[in-house]
């Protein structure tokens, strides 16, 4: 019989690099839902750059395990994926995207900068590159946001709205949420969004406790390779 | 807006004169450039072929955008989805070379979704397993790039030279779809049969998207005389036979056409009738997923309204300030 889901030693560096890869690897596939779908031909062509950026340093992020890069994206089940909450909801409509893009790329964008000093030669490299792209996925969402959050009345509403149900999902993306903050403040400031108040936190995505959405993203994911053990593509 | 600001037509003065420079022009083998002078219906017809080039790549997004999300390893996702996304950039360089004459995108856009535009036939056919996405490569680019290598020479020169580009990324596309299927041919028994499903279902619309038979292609000679197109739709579509068949063979499949054999006397590969009722058929109206991909171009423009209106009120409010 073939193996249809993997099982390997998770210690503290494999793990901690399946986070960084599974944030990348889930909100990559996410982006890559908006295609065919965007409002414009021009953000159809940057929300399938970002998602490839994303898919890429998963994929850098797997190899570096020294692990199968499918197996980890196709064999795990759910509770084995240690990716943030927040990469796993739905779209939404394209400022819910947008303002995720954002929260999440602020927080990447503190986590590849640390980590292009790290004591590991081979996160270190994908820092490098990484820091790289997640600064203009910053700077691309940043603008957006700014535009809908200062845009019409309508516009303003779903920002307004994105961010704050987003917003109880932004604990578990950063440790420094004082220097998250720091970027993501002023860009809420200049279109004209309120930032919610710090409550109560979702977690558990970093432990493989996931919400409903995960498993059905999987579900369609993994269904060839599921489908079919031991075929090679 | 700025291109089509360059390109106010003025009344038509024309006479015998301008059109028989503009023919000694094109037979000299000149490119024709926006702001210089062409018969109105040289513009019309580049307009109309330029656009339904542009909107073919916008809907070819959605077959195969259909197995981004089900792609079966990550290198095969990332590359799905970097094709797609160059069919969306072909559609933006061709919408830019159609408006330099003189007309907006978003009337061309508007066209298509009003359904008073085509776009190729091929798209109205459904990506119904992973070896569609192999097939698509292999077969639907490769005819796409039969087509296409000539207009590089098209006498317009924004056409011809968007399609330089083009023609270099479809060629890559049309290596990395053999390559899907090659993979797929040598797998389990279940690819096998995934893949020659899949040749068997786009073989023949394949062989429809080079056009009706010399016979009956309505816009065929002035295309010609114009140098926008230099290869009749037959001698397209054998040239694409050609390459395509022993291609096939290697993969060890066979395609859906009992006639087919191949003529010492001419080396070329003979092929049986084309049912050109379905080709009619399909660019009425009535494919497998005509409706569904207007719809879902459709529902895409609608859902985005609101983000344009916001850019639009937000890029006000700076132009105020500043």
């Amino acid at each position: 019989m073939a193996i249809t889901s993997i099982r390997f030693d998770e210690t503290p560096r494999i793990l901690r690099l399946l986070s960084l890869a599974d944030d990348c690897l889930i909100l990559g596939h996410r982006t890559s839902e908006w295609t065919g779908r965007a409002p414009t031909l021009e953000e159809e062509l940057a929300l399938a750059n970002i998602a490839l950026d994303l898919i890429g340093q998963a994929r850098s992020l797997y190899q570096a395990t020294g692990l199968d890069e499918d197996s980890l994206a196709y064999l795990r089940d759910p509770p084995q994926f240690r990716n943030a909450l927040i990469a796993e909801l739905p779209n939404g409509d394209f400022a819910f995207t947008i303002a995720r893009l954002f929260l999440v790329s602020a927080a990447s964008d503190l986590t590849w900068r640390a980590a292009a000093s790290s004591d590991d030669p081979d996160v270190a490299a994908i820092a490098a590159k990484a820091e790289k792209e997640i600064a203009y996925h910053v700077r691309y969402a940043a603008e957006w946001l700014i535009r809908l959050g200062d845009g019409t009345e309508e516009s303003h509403r779903r920002a307004q709205e994105a961010i704050d149900t987003l917003w109880p999902y932004t604990g578990e993306i950063t440790d420094d949420r004082v220097a998250w903050s720091a970027i993501v403040d002023p860009i809420l400031t200049r279109a004209t969004l309120t930032r919610p108040v710090d409550g109560w936190m979702q977690s558990g995505g970093r432990s493989g406790r996931h919400t409903e959405h995960l498993g059905r993203l999987l579900a369609e994911m993994q269904i060839l390779p599921r489908s079919y053990p031991g075929a090679t593509w | 807006m700025y291109s089509q600001a360059l390109n106010t037509r003025e009344t038509d003065t024309s006479t015998d004169a301008d059109s028989s420079r503009f023919q000694a022009r094109i037979d000299a083998e000149e490119r024709i450039e926006p702001n210089d002078w062409m018969p109105d219906a040289y513009r019309r017809t580049l307009i109309r072929q330029i656009s339904q080039h542009a909107h073919s790549e916008i809907v070819g997004m959605l077959p195969e955008g259909n197995w981004i999300t089900r792609a079966p390893s990550l290198r095969r996702k990332a590359a799905l989805l970097a094709k797609v996304q160059d069919e969306g950039g072909h559609g933006l360089y061709l919408y830019a070379a159609a408006e330099t004459l003189g007309v907006a995108r978003e009337e061309l856009v508007d066209q298509l979704l009003s359904g008073r535009a085509k776009y190729s036939s091929i798209f109205n056919y459904p990506t119904l397993s992973w070896a569609d996405i192999g097939a698509i490569g292999w077969l639907v680019d490769g005819a796409a790039i039969m087509n296409q290598i000539p207009l590089c020479r098209c006498s317009f020169g924004p056409y011809a030279r968007a399609m330089i580009r083009v023609c270099k990324e479809e060629s890559f596309h049309q290596r990395q779809g053999y390559e899907i299927m090659v993979t797929l041919a040598g797998g389990t028994e279940e690819q096998k049969a995934m893949a020659q499903d899949a040749l068997d279902r786009w073989w023949w619309p394949c062989l429809m998207m080079f056009g009706p038979p010399d016979g009956d292609s309505s816009h065929s000679d002035t295309s010609m005389r114009w140098k926008i197109k230099r290869f009749t739709n037959d001698a397209l579509r054998q040239k694409f036979v050609d390459a395509t068949v022993p291609q096939g063979h290697r993969l060890g499949l066979s395609f859906p056409d009992p006639d087919l054999r191949f003529d010492e006397s001419t080396g070329h590969w003979r092929f049986g009738a084309i049912d050109w009722s379905e080709f009619k058929r399909v660019l009425a109206g009535d494919g497998p997923c005509n409706r569904e991909r207007l719809a879902a171009r459709r529902r895409a423009h609608a859902e985005g309204a609101w983000v344009r209106d916001a850019a639009q009120a937000y890029a006000a409010k700076q132009r105020k300030v500043a």
